[in-house]
């Protein structure tokens, strides 16, 4: 043991080390964040829970190509289609297992007519398996529900598009 | 031979071969639309322009012949600018519908646009819109997608014969059509989906049904004619979705016919059995297979035991496997019984076989006939693609001639053509053989007078250098079809040539080949019926719409003490008169064999999963067998089963041996007939078990019911006018049909469709009629 170390231990210099840390952070601004109180700001990008979109007239957007089906890497999807009575080409099933999905956002990404999104949804959970198996109907109740956000958010990305 | 240099590889090329034939040769793609090996050549897409050395402008590879020395250039700057160019101009008018498009994925304009297309395009006019056309329920179309590469205009007037679509009007304005108001009726108008190179032209009972990426495609081999065609059947979750076909140039070459293509929908019929049924005290109950299988072991015991073997008859169908046949024949010979019979629809079992009777020459030698008589065939119906090579052969100088019971359009020109009431036709057979006699100068017993039309014939035959005889399925049908098989086996021998049979089914020639025809004496489909048995085993059959006689074939099987069905279907008529119904697996669910009608044997996979408890009909008949405690019936898997009727070691022949068309110890019989004597042609969709339940095919026209048809004057004698109903009988129920006028008839004849629900009760398939006014 040197005599420098034998200062430091009779002057408590780690000690005061450490509280001074202690201090510096009693001052510094806070960035804790009370959730759920407080959320942190989520950029437009960011990819949540899916849903279908409608259009305004309230049509289905989906036309069953299936491209997000082919995309899909983790195979999270599976698509039915058939014809409608009016002709057009509708899916019959859609169901995204949310248990498999990786948040890639390629289903998005090769959706043609911007049906299947992502939203800023992060709350949400199951408590069996089967809960995170999300359907048609359920994917489109999403879309109704959160399409004013949906719509906000493809409109602030709009332009790096 | 011709020598040129391709992207500066030198090859060597057949004389009149063109560029883009050249370039395929040296394994060189020349992106094509309108361009296809099989049909005509338009040039009108442009798509394929190369650049050749010392012309000024880029040439079409397809239309552009080799010359020697010829220096072509298919990547050169020139060359690719002017294929952008192209492309740029075909996607002025298409529209970017890819998404809702069935052809995404599988389309060649697709395909191409991404090494050819721009990223974007410069036309910003409006585009083009073409009213949709009603092609029929086979077809579907979005014309506005159309390249106008005429593909499918030249494959309805070269290949299938009659030109059923034109294009019409000019320039951008060009479009494909029907003629006005009608529809695509061909019995090959499914081809012209897998050749449209865009997705102008898709198959209408696959419309959005599925994504070409997601189908796993397995090969088949088609149950239905006796051509045996390749099939590709591509399946999604354990369904049958789609069938396109498999090149194979021996056999279906790259087309195939209507019913091999969309009979898969009768897979997912509504009719599928999903568990043995067995019938207790007047119900039907579900029951277990080992259940199922030990009442039909104890039923079979029983009879057998009690009435003796003889007592119990085998009805197999022709659409059945070689080894559901072969066991089946098994099976029976096990029992002590030789009663099996797969040719239902034959009535006249005379004379004596030296062999298989089969084609009597190789499919694809068909092409190179150049003098072709054509027995008692309903051609274009029955042999979709055989009539398709005849057809072919016309075109290369190919005379036909026809000796028919009803004059129906073969859509090629024909020498010469017989039309007579089927009792008059072995006469008129004969009066072509006697002529043929004369005119090679050999000596011939037959004593009958020739005819101008039948001289004709015999002149036309002996003028050529290979000449064949083909019996068609109403020659296989009628009531002296062993006096005509005697007559064309006499006259192809004054001819020099070859005769043969056009197979009924599938199967027609596996089932000699498997035994599935009595081989001692035996009762035959026919006296199986007449002389009624205790018991019987349907394999895969519908009697009362498969048999020569309908009427007495519903009334053998009610009559008997136990009927066991086998088959993929439930159908009112079986719930009425079987005991037990065992669902065994349609082509698509079992492996398997068939024999065409030239007597290749082709092996197949099933293609998926068997439907609920269905079991493949091989493995239900060889449990069967360990019940009934029979020998030899261990068998391990289909092949083992097919090695052993096949008479070889393992592994599968090419070719079945034994085919022999020669018939000996035939009375020829050339008395003429009398009354109103029935014409039965089986139409191409009531044919089997399966197409008859294959909703879409049964929309077609070649499905309507069917009406009582005569010609003009034979109306006239009953005093009815086409369209008023008529009281029909032959033997059985009379049936109240529709009068329809058939110029194409002779003098009394009532040509009246078999296999359909409303004519099977009315008799048999051939001999008198009684017709009143209803």
């Amino acid at each position: 043991m040197g005599a420098r170390d034998l200062i430091q231990t009779f002057f408590l210099g780690e000690l005061r080390q450490g509280l001074s840390v202690t201090l510096r952070y009693l001052f510094s601004p806070k960035i804790t964040i009370q959730y759920p109180e407080e959320k942190t700001p989520i950029s437009p990008r960011f990819r949540g829970l899916h849903a279908l979109r409608r259009y305004p007239n309230g049509e289905e957007r989906c036309i069953a190509c299936k491209l997000c089906e082919a995309v899909c890497p983790a195979m999270a999807i599976t698509i039915e289609s058939a014809e409608r009575e009016d002709g057009s080409r509708r899916t019959t099933r859609y169901d995204i297992d949310l248990t498999k999905c990786i948040f890639c956002g390629f289903c998005e990404e090769a959706c043609p007519v911007d049906a299947i999104v992502e939203s800023h949804v992060i709350e949400y959970h199951g408590e069996t398996r089967g809960d995170l198996h999300y359907t048609k109907q359920m994917l489109l109740a999403n879309g109704e529900r959160y399409e004013a956000d949906i719509a906000e958010a493809r409109a602030l990305d709009a332009r790096y598009r | 031979m011709l020598e040129l240099e391709i992207d500066g590889k030198a090859l060597q090329v057949k004389e009149g071969s063109t560029v883009i034939d050249a370039a395929h040769q040296a394994g060189i793609y020349i992106p094509h639309f309108c361009y296809h090996k099989k049909l005509s050549i338009a040039a009108n897409c442009r798509m394929c322009l190369v650049q050749v050395e010392k012309a000024p402008k880029p040439l079409p590879a397809c239309a552009t012949p080799v010359t020697n020395g010829m220096k072509v250039f298919t990547h050169s700057d020139l060359a690719i600018k002017a294929q952008k160019g192209v492309m740029e101009f075909l996607l002025i008018n298409h529209p970017l519908d890819c998404p809702i498009c069935d052809q995404g994925g599988e389309c060649q304009l697709q395909d191409l646009a991404v090494g050819y297309g721009s990223s974007s395009s410069r036309y910003q006019e409006e585009k083009r819109v073409v009213v949709n056309k009603n092609l029929g329920p086979l077809i579907s179309t979005d014309m506005t997608r159309c390249i106008n590469c005429t593909r499918c205009v030249r494959f309805t007037q070269e290949i299938a014969g009659e030109m059923e679509l034109g294009q019409a009007f000019r320039g951008d304005r060009a479009e494909i059509m029907p003629f006005i108001e009608k529809t695509v009726d061909s019995e090959l108008s499914g081809n012209i989906i897998d050749l449209c190179p865009v997705g102008a032209l898709t198959a209408k009972p696959f419309r959005f049904a599925a994504r070409t990426w997601e189908l796993a495609r397995r090969k088949s081999i088609s149950p239905h004619d006796g051509l045996g065609g390749n099939l590709v059947v591509q399946v999604k979750h354990d369904k049958v979705l789609r069938v396109l076909p498999l090149e194979n140039e021996h056999l279906n070459e790259c087309w195939l016919s209507d019913k091999d293509r969309f009979s898969y929908e009768g897979l997912n019929s509504p009719d599928r059995l999903t568990k043995p049924l067995i019938k207790q005290g007047g119900a039907w109950k579900e029951v277990e297979w080992n259940q199922a299988l030990d009442y039909v072991a104890h039923a079979m015991r029983d009879i057998v035991k009690e009435h003796g073997p003889d007592a119990v008859g085998a009805i197999v169908s022709p659409h059945g496997t070689l080894e559901e046949m072969y066991l089946a024949g098994k099976l029976m010979r096990g029992l002590g019984s030789d009663n099996i019979d797969c040719r239902l629809r034959q009535s006249d079992f005379s004379g004596r076989r030296a062999g298989t009777p089969w084609l009597g020459m190789k499919i694809a030698e068909i092409n190179k006939l150049d003098r072709v008589l054509v027995v008692c065939s309903f051609l274009r119906k029955d042999h979709p693609l055989i009539a398709q090579r005849l057809r072919q052969a016309v075109k290369r100088g190919a005379q036909v001639s026809v000796i028919h019971a009803a004059d129906e359009d073969l859509l090629m020109k024909l020498a010469g053509k017989i039309i007579a009431a089927p009792s008059q036709l072995p006469d008129r057979l004969a009066q072509i053989t006697k002529a043929v006699a004369e005119l090679k100068g050999a000596t011939c017993d037959l004593s009958v007078a020739v005819g101008a039309e039948a001289r004709k014939i015999a002149e036309s035959l002996v003028s050529g250098q290979n000449a064949a005889i083909l019996l068609g399925n109403l020659a296989q049908q009628h009531a002296r079809a062993s006096t005509l098989n005697a007559l064309t086996q006499q006259l192809a021998g004054y001819l020099g040539g070859r005769f043969g049979f056009l197979g009924e089914a599938a199967n027609s020639v596996g089932g000699y080949v498997a035994k599935a025809v009595p081989a001692g004496d035996g009762l035959d489909a026919s006296r199986m019926l007449t002389e009624p048995r205790k018991a019987y085993l349907v394999i895969g059959a519908e009697p009362e719409l498969d048999c020569a006689d309908g009427v007495r074939a519903t009334n053998a099987l009610t009559r008997a003490d136990s009927v066991i069905v086998l088959s993929p279907f439930k159908s009112a008529a079986a719930l009425a008169y079987a005991d037990a119904i065992l669902p065994v697996a349609p082509f698509a669910e079992t492996s398997g064999s068939f024999v065409n009608t030239e007597g290749r044997v082709q092996s197949f996979q099933a293609v998926n999963r068997p439907l609920g408890e269905t079991r493949p009909g091989w493995k239900v008949l060889r449990v069967l067998g360990n019940l009934l405690k029979l020998d030899g019936f261990d068998f391990a898997s289909s092949e083992a089963v097919r090695d052993e009727a096949l008479g070889g070691g393992a592994g599968k022949p090419e070719f079945a041996g034994d085919l022999d068309n020669i018939i000996a110890d035939v009375a020829i019989d050339l008395s003429p007939g009398g009354g109103i004597e029935r014409v039965a042609d089986v139409p191409i969709y009531f044919a089997d078990a399966l197409v008859r339940r294959a909703p879409s095919l049964q929309k077609t026209k070649d499905a309507v019911t069917p009406a009582a048809r005569m010609n003009a004057a034979t109306l006239a004698k009953f005093g009815v006018k086409a369209g008023e109903q008529l009281k029909v009988s032959g033997g059985g129920t009379p049936a109240t049909l529709v009068a329809a006028l058939d110029v194409g008839l002779p003098d009394d004849c009532l040509r009246l469709a078999a296999g359909h629900a409303t004519t099977a009760a009315v008799g048999a398939m051939s001999g008198a009629m009684t017709v009143e006014k209803a």
